[in-house]
């Protein structure tokens, strides 16, 4: 008999796991805002608007970690075009956030700033509904998935695989970046969206806002983890990391290896299109340039320097490479180019299981002296 | 032969009968009145003498004067008669004529006009050519005497559409209807431009012409579309054969050792910079020979991108054998390296690289058909390199150990092929033609730290629709995409272009996920 759907859930992760997520949700909800809120600016322990900003678009890229890892380290499938899954879910939140603005914008109009510099006269067919929450909470997940799916089930079923699949998800999202970037498409041009004003009627730079936005996007970090570890566990999780060790015997086996595929690949479209969703109204723009290939390929990095195939990792990696990158920028702009391309030969020829299975052997080597 | 002769003789005969212009003709070049003047210069410019040239040479010269009722040309201290051209005797106290602005351009025009009329066939030739921008209708009667007396083929062609284009504006309908049938023979946009008037009643109220006129604007219509399209796939070809050179080398490689090397692109750069290098080199110690530096860089580019690709091979591709997914992240990370190392050492600017002169200009097949020698010579240079690889893969011993490796290999292993150093030598050999690729480059686009990365997805998709390790594969597939992508975007423009192209490519991948020219058999990985 199976068991009940919360202990199934409630056993995903072990006990020391659930202790550090509640912590991890007890810094975000409740230390931080005191921390942000309590304190004034010039106080030791005040968190800065800047600091809340860039953890809060650091947890946004671990949930593309995340959902990365499904695909590439449970699946054993490289996608380069995570980048255009979640641009396609900032950007369908974007639409709600630019039809927020209302008429505060430069001209004044009731369409966007944009619309009315290209001259148009009425929103055009894909922006209807564009200013119900609701609709565009769907549109989010829709969007990306539809577009996984359609491009997944012709790839999967043809049986691309390998460097292939990974190139042609990098001309996916190089197609799809070429098309954002035309006035035409209906999506802001070069500039896509920015100056938003509001969210759900509050001001979007007010702290509460802020803060609201930020505990918003680690519930759905720690969310996504326990969901991800549940799946992992699961019969589905143990097929699909049958798939990627040895397909071809999946397949004699009886199993058809392109739904499990399939799915996850879904799956893991749609959590980018909400980090995607989360990380616009905090950072504040979206622009075709998320959609460009060296991002996407960014994205597999933070996975291969946490280490793929655990779920933890990834979120390791990004906060690590993140950090680094925005230490990197401000410090020695012209150097972190030398540093990200390092990072990516040395992960990969020396750290294949990434810091987390560094962090495991060293364990070992000191369980081994200790005996 | 004879005609030629009659011609000559014609020509000679009416020069003899106007050895001197009618006094009376010359005179009113310094009457008082502008129009009397300019009335005057249009009479003799009608004449076509030579006679008239010195004439009017000398009024634009100001050294035509007016003494008492006689025109004359002072030069220096010397004085001659202005209808014959006899030296006179000095005159008294010559007056100059007024020589305004308006005189001063009447005069530019008639000198060039009478230009047709030049004994030195070039000089004759030159000014047709140049007359076809700016034929008035009163040139008529005078370009009707220039076609009578031309001899040479090709002026007289041009001539007769500049009589033409003079004549349409003529009050007799059949000379226009005739005009009209002789412009409808060309292909040029200005003609089609002046046809365009007289497809309408209130340019044209004669039917017949106007009909006529209407089907020769889409008789130029129609050659100028093919020309068009000509010219389009031309520079499909041209941007094709860039496309295989970055291609080659990627499918040699992927071929033999089954991994994507995401810095090909930059070593695309490399070649462009070294091409860069050697311009620096020459301008600098043998600025006579610059237009040397090109050939002089080929080989530099082909070492240097090689010298790179082995260096890479040797410290990171060797150590991912078998793990072809983080090779592409290793290789994605030595070519963020490249970039910046560029970017360091150059600049972050594009830098400058100019096509030497013997590549400057172009073949002119139809009027606005251009074909530009640059791409010419670059469509030949992939040709050739393309002839060397194929020489190199199947004639010599390095080429059978490639061909060994890349169908199977632990068996060509097991035979005695050295595996590792025909690894090493197949990725010097792609990154090489990859530099050759940037010699190419350089010389149609920009020179920056950037370049690679534009080329990088295009030359994957040649890869993948060509099918891996398949020399002809890359082949039709480089020069179909070019052609293609250049085709489409003469349509639909650039940015459409590429994206149906790659959604195209999508497709295609599903019908044969194993490109055009697959290896056939039938294996289980």
């Amino acid at each position: 008999m199976r068991k009940p759907l919360t202990i199934r859930i409630l056993s995903a992760l072990d006990k020391k796991s659930w202790i550090a997520l509640g912590i991890f949700l007890a810094l975000a909800l409740v230390v931080i805002p005191v921390l942000h809120l309590n304190f004034p600016e010039d106080s030791a322990l005040h968190v800065s608007t800047y600091a809340i900003t860039l953890i809060g678009k650091i947890m946004c890229y671990a949930l593309v970690a995340v959902a990365m890892d499904l695909i590439w380290g449970y699946g054993g499938i490289l996608s380069l075009g995570h980048g255009l899954f979640f641009a396609l879910g900032g950007y369908a939140f974007g639409m709600y956030l630019m039809r927020q603005i209302g008429r505060d914008g430069s001209y004044g109009a009731d369409l966007p700033d944009f619309m009315v510099f290209l001259d148009w006269k009425e929103l055009p067919w894909f922006w209807v509904g564009s200013d119900s929450f609701g609709w565009v909470a769907f549109l989010v997940m829709a969007v990306p998935a539809v577009v996984a799916f359609v491009f997944g089930y012709f790839a999967f079923r043809s049986r691309i695989k390998g460097v292939y699949f990974s190139i042609i998800t990098q001309a996916l999202t190089y197609a799809a970046m070429l098309l954002f970037f035309r006035n035409e498409t209906g999506f802001g041009g070069n500039n896509g969206f920015t100056d938003f004003k509001r969210v759900l009627g509050y001001s979007i730079t007010s702290s509460e806002t802020r803060l609201v936005l930020f505990g918003l996007t680690a519930i759905t970090l720690a969310a996504t983890l326990v969901f991800a570890a549940w799946l992992v566990k699961s019969k589905f999780g143990r097929v699909l990391t049958a798939i990627r060790d040895a397909e071809s015997r999946i397949m004699f086996i009886g199993y058809n290896p392109l739904w499990y595929k399939l799915t996850i690949w879904v799956i893991s479209a749609v959590l980018c299109g909400i980090a995607g969703a989360l990380y616009v109204p905090q950072v504040g723009i979206i622009n075709p340039s998320e959609m460009s290939p060296a991002n996407s390929i960014e994205i597999a990095i933070w996975v291969a320097v946490g280490g793929r195939g655990t779920l933890i990792g990834p979120i390791i990696g990004a906060f690590v490479v993140n950090l680094a990158k925005s230490w990197f920028t401000v410090s020695f702009p012209e150097y972190w180019l030398f540093f990200l391309g390092l990072l990516f030969i040395v992960v990969t020829l020396m750290l294949p299981q990434g810091l987390v299975g560094l962090w495991k052997k060293l364990m070992a080597k000191k369980g081994d002296a200790a005996c | 032969m004879k005609k030629t002769l009659i011609a000559l003789l014609l020509s000679l005969g009416s020069l003899s009968a106007q050895a001197a212009l009618d006094p009376a003709q010359v005179r009113p070049l310094a009457a008082e009145d502008s129009s009397d003047k300019v009335a005057a210069i249009r009479q003799l410019t009608q004449t076509a003498d030579p006679d008239a040239v010195r004439v009017l040479k000398a009024m634009a010269e100001d050294s035509l004067f007016l003494a008492g009722d006689k025109v004359v040309i002072i030069d220096g201290d010397k004085a001659f008669d202005g209808a014959t051209g006899e030296a006179i005797k000095m005159p008294a106290n010559p007056e100059s004529p007024t020589v305004n602005n308006r005189i001063r351009g009447e005069l530019a025009s008639a000198l060039a006009a009478l230009k047709l009329f030049d004994a030195d066939v070039s000089v004759r030739l030159a000014s047709a050519q140049k007359l076809q921008s700016q034929v008035t209708p009163e040139m008529a009667p005078l370009l009707a005497r220039a076609l009578e007396k031309e001899s040479d083929a090709q002026i007289k062609a041009l001539l007769v559409l500049a009589h033409a284009q003079a004549n349409l504006a003529n009050t007799d309908p059949a000379a226009r209807l005739a005009a009209v049938k002789a412009l409808a023979e060309t292909s040029s946009p200005t003609i089609k431009s002046v046809l365009l008037p007289l497809t309408n009643k209130a340019g044209e109220p004669d039917d017949k012409v106007r009909y006529e006129a209407i089907a020769a604007v889409k008789a130029i219509d129609s050659r100028l579309a093919i020309a068009e399209n000509v010219g389009r796939a031309f520079s499909g070809l041209s941007l094709g054969s860039i496309l295989l050179l970055g291609a080659l080398g990627l499918a040699i490689t992927y071929g033999v050792m089954g991994i994507i090397n995401m810095a090909h692109g930059e070593l695309l750069m490399v070649g462009a910079y070294a091409t860069y290098g050697m311009q620096t080199l020459f301008r600098a110690y043998f600025p006579n020979a610059i237009d040397w530096y090109l050939p002089a860089a080929i080989p530099v580019a082909f070492f240097a991108a090689a010298l790179v690709g082995v260096v890479m091979e040797r410290t990171v591709i060797r150590w991912l054998y078998g793990r072809t997914l983080e090779t592409l992240l290793a290789t994605w990370g030595l070519s963020l390296v490249l970039i910046q190392s560029a970017r360091v050492l150059f600049g972050a600017q594009n830098v400058e690289v100019s096509n030497p002169s013997w590549m400057s200009g172009g073949i002119e097949v139809m009027p606005n058909l251009i074909l530009p020698w640059n791409r010419i010579i670059i469509v030949g240079f992939a040709m050739f390199v393309l002839f060397l690889v194929w020489v190199l893969m199947n004639k010599t011993r390095l080429g059978m150990f490639v061909r060994a490796v890349t169908q199977n290999r632990p068996m060509a292993g097991c035979v005695g092929v050295p595996t590792s150093r025909i690894d090493t030598m197949a990725f010097a050999l792609g990154a090489g033609i990859a530099g050759l690729g940037g010699v190419a480059l350089s010389q149609i686009s920009n020179v920056g730290p950037d370049m690679g990365q534009g080329y990088i997805v295009d030359s994957f998709m040649v890869v993948v629709v060509g099918g891996v390790g398949q020399l002809a594969g890359a082949v039709w597939a480089a020069l179909g995409l070019g052609i293609f992508s250049k085709l489409l975007e003469g349509w639909v423009g650039a940015v459409i272009a590429k994206i149906s192209i790659l959604v195209c490519i999508i497709i295609f991948i599903q019908k044969r996920p194993q490109g055009i020219f697959a290896l056939k058999g039938r294996f289980v990985e």
